[in-house]
């Protein structure tokens, strides 16, 4: 067994399960719409670093391998320490956001993750923002889900892990967070056609639930 | 207390012999919602009794986190200010404290722990965010909610120790039990025979006779489990029942006022079939502390 395999199933077993559902609380609304297998693309709102490690702990630890979050590669492969974390122990997919890679290439990677039938984890919204508020979706998803038709795409509406860790804060607040699956969404061929139905789907997961007013 | 304890498995298995012959004669009637709840009875009285019997900081770190997982429902349910995160932080600390006082069987402390210095020293935190846009409302509704699923339910633990001989676990089983039995007489009597209502805008399905009906039941079982289970006389057993069965009836109908105002049904959906933590507490969190104090001011 490699190190960083153990320091996966450590952290996830033993920090991460246990921090998402003791200290924190999922409320889990369709589950039976999460893909089992892949290629499949979850496309979830974000809001905190939680985000991903809760969409993970979503699938049991025999399917984790195989569940693979897109993350900024500026951010998470920065120092040596955080680069191999992130890669080897979280198993995040790099995505350039700095404009260098050519589009064309640019889900290369997500499209090989794809082919070998992997469960990939994009955020649409680009950055967490402003916690417990959907931002526009980019438009990636779009190309990324029409290079890719054969994955099934996943809308997945998250709530009150920005309440829990918001973006800039280090001090993680106990709440019980929700997380509602969605129908899949066929990519199509027009971009803002699919980008409204991926729109309208997310905004009919958050109108499933009752959210008290966070200001 | 190893009667009551197989009384209540043979409660549990009369129920879930129950529903499966109502699956097997009456395939048309739906009882998912029936068996999620009694699947779920099974659970709870496992986890409680295994967390009463095997030792005291077992128990004291189990209702500590029942607590928890209360206090953590109820600020997931109410509104909350973005300003306010680390106060509720704090906040959360209150729980350990006053776990640990009971830990120290120091009654003193236990008692004002949260009444008095969480009640000064929140608001304090919460002047130093700086925040005064809804602080009234955003103090007053942290305190209701300290008070009701931490310093309330509580008291169930300091049960406990109260005895000083080992005998508090009875107590607690005497509480819990007739607490719980009390809820499911007063649904049963109102649904056999129930016809006004006592409250119609907070709680429609709570009736006249599902409240007389419910406190008779608890009465008549106060008197019976409390010899076995408490050293209290029979007319103190009398006046146990009817302190379980009205403060039941009201705690059950204050949560139920809370959760009107929030416009939920439930206050989460932890416990297949009955709903959140604080679905299944609300009554306990009157009876804990009137029975407490019952006992407390005639006997310890």
């Amino acid at each position: 067994m490699r190190a960083s395999h153990l320091a996966r199933f450590v952290f996830f077993q033993v920090v991460v399960r246990p921090l998402v559902l003791v200290v924190l609380g999922l409320n889990v609304r369709h589950r039976e719409r999460l893909p089992r297998r892949g290629p499949a693309i979850l496309a979830a709102n974000h809001n905190s670093h939680l985000d991903t490690l809760v969409l993970m702990t979503l699938f049991p630890w025999r399917t984790l391998a195989r569940v693979r979050p897109v993350a900024a590669a500026d951010y998470f492969l920065s120092g040596r320490f955080r680069a191999w974390f992130s890669r080897r122990v979280i198993g995040i997919i790099p995505l350039d956001r700095s404009g260098r890679t050519e589009r064309a290439h640019l889900f290369d990677e997500v499209s090989a993750a794809l082919a070998a039938r992997q469960i990939v984890i994009v955020f649409p919204e680009g950055s967490r923002g402003e916690p417990e508020r959907l931002d526009r979706f980019r438009a990636g998803l779009f190309h990324l889900a029409r290079a890719n038709p054969e994955a099934e795409l996943v809308p997945v509406f998250l709530h009150g892990l920005g309440k829990a860790l918001p973006k800039g804060e280090a001090l993680l607040v106990p709440f019980f967070c929700d997380v509602f699956v969605g129908k899949p969404i066929a990519a199509g061929e027009d971009r803002d056609d699919f980008l409204s139905r991926y729109q309208a789907a997310m905004a009919g997961l958050a109108a499933e639930g009752d959210f008290p007013p966070w200001e | 207390m190893q009667a009551v304890l197989s009384g209540i498995l043979g409660l549990l298995i009369v129920a879930t012999v129950t529903i499966s012959v109502l699956r097997r004669h009456w395939p048309r009637r739906d009882v998912t919602e029936l068996a999620a709840r009694v699947r779920s009875w099974w659970i709870m009285a496992a986890v409680f009794t295994v967390a009463l019997v095997l030792n005291r900081a077992v128990s004291l770190v189990f209702f500590a986190f029942v607590s928890f997982l209360a206090f953590k429902e109820f600020l997931s349910v109410v509104p909350t200010r973005r300003a306010d995160r680390r106060v509720l932080f704090w906040a959360y600390l209150a729980i350990p404290v006053q776990y640990l006082w009971i830990g120290y069987e120091w009654y003193g402390m236990f008692i004002v722990w949260i009444p008095v210095y969480a009640f000064l020293l929140l608001p304090l935190r919460m002047v130093l965010v700086g925040e005064t846009r809804g602080f009234l409302r955003a103090a007053g509704v942290l305190h209701w909610g300290l008070m009701t699923t931490v310093f309330s339910i509580s008291h169930v633990a300091f049960l406990l120790v109260l005895p000083g001989d080992g005998s508090g676990a009875a107590l607690v089983l005497y509480l819990v039990v007739l607490t719980q039995l009390n809820d499911v007489a007063q649904y049963v009597w109102g649904r056999l025979f129930g016809k006004r209502r006592v409250v119609p805008s907070v709680s429609p399905n709570k009736t006249v006779a599902g409240f007389v009906g419910g406190v008779l039941s608890t009465l008549a079982l106060a008197w019976v489990l409390g010899a076995v289970l408490t050293p209290l006389s029979p007319a103190h057993r009398l006046a146990a029942g009817l302190i379980i069965g009205v403060g039941g009836f009201v705690g059950d109908v204050v949560i139920s006022a809370m959760k009107r105002d929030l416009e939920i049904k439930d206050s989460g959906s932890s416990i297949p079939g009955h709903g959140g933590v604080l679905d299944r507490l609300d009554s306990l969190t009157y009876t804990a502390p009137l029975f407490f104090h019952f006992v407390r001011y005639f006997y310890f």
